[in-house]
């Protein structure tokens, strides 16, 4: 019944796939951030207590989100990698750190331009600001690692192993604001409750976060493209396809 | 709309530094990430047509040396 999964196994079957998958990703992407920007921006009103300032909240709060996707789909690849030894697992890990740690970077400097005004400091060792810090770190190590070998099967793997360790800090984050008794507020939609925000803010901030997944489902999808082609680069069907290219060219 | 005027638009209630900084720097990472990701694409594709055609001149060199 999964046998039509098999054949994705396959690296340029995988490429192709991508290659189908990536416009559609793109163009959900741009709606996306194209409609909650201006919806979050121009339409939504202003916080009764924190005035126009929250609307940092429309880039601040799915970036988080997605930082923390992006890790746990690096960490289910991760494991696949290293227990069914697929490489394409471990091209998928690479591929979408770099965005992750984007992400991450994004959270923390939206983080710290929203706390100036609120809290009157850019940054505090507070548990979830601390935590969401040694995320980037953890993203930034990964990368490092997995560009430190030129042996690429090793590099996949150290990631991987490294990936697996870092998942601790996942509920870290995510309870940080529970556990201890933080500046940062706790949880507003992520609960098994109703979201405590009204509508007319809401909206705006469930498509900003459809628009940061779609983003990076396609800048994923593009490098993890990227990681193929330089991996198999001495393959024939890439040879075949540099050829194609360059008689394309002429 | 929450605003009437481009220029409390801009303002965003005092809290226009704060808030265009917060955007912009958002912007910035996302865009330096796409223009990185293609130039990858594009070094790579680069490396293997280099590749190919040197290949591609050591086979002629052969080949004329051969018929020499």
């Amino acid at each position: 019944m999964w046998k039509w999964l098999h054949p994705y196994a396959k690296p340029e079957k995988s490429y192709l796939l991508a290659g189908k998958l990536l416009p559609w990703f793109c163009i959900a992407s741009v709606i996306t951030f194209t409609v909650g920007i201006i919806w979050g921006l121009l339409f939504a009103p202003a916080d009764y207590q924190q005035g126009d300032s929250f609307r940092i909240i429309y880039i601040h709060v799915p970036a988080a989100m997605m930082a923390m996707a992006a890790y746990s789909t690096m960490a289910i690849a991760a494991f696949v990698a290293l227990v069914w030894q697929i490489r394409l697992a471990e091209m998928n890990v690479a591929a979408i750190a770099p965005v992750g740690a984007v992400f991450t970077f994004i959270a923390l400097v939206t983080g710290a331009a929203w706390g100036k005004p609120m809290w009157g400091a850019w940054w505090v060792w507070d548990a979830r600001l601390t935590s969401e810090l040694i995320l980037l770190f953890v993203y930034l190590g990964i990368i490092a690692l997995y560009n430190a070998f030129s042996d690429k099967v090793l590099a996949g793997r150290a990631a991987s192993i490294l990936t697996l360790v870092g998942v601790i800090n996942l509920p870290i984050i995510h309870y940080s604001v529970v556990w201890w008794n933080t500046l940062h507020q706790g949880a507003t939609i992520s609960k098994f409750d109703k979201p405590s925000m009204d509508p007319d803010m809401l909206w705006p901030l469930l498509i900003m976060i459809a628009a940061f997944a779609t983003f990076l489902g396609a800048v994923s999808l593009l490098r993890f493209r990227n990681e193929i082609l330089s991996r198999e680069s001495h393959r024939p069907w890439v040879r075949a396809l540099v050829t194609n290219k360059m008689i394309g060219e002429k | 709309m929450a605003f009437d005027s481009i220029s409390e638009f801009i303002a965003m209630g005092g809290y226009g530094f704060y808030v265009w900084l917060s955007y912009g720097l958002t912007f910035l990472a996302l865009a330096i990430l796409i223009v990185n990701s293609f130039f990858k694409k594009n070094k790579i594709l680069k490396d293997v047509e280099q590749r190919l055609l040197r290949e591609q001149r050591i086979k002629n060199a052969q080949n004329t040396e051969n018929t020499l």
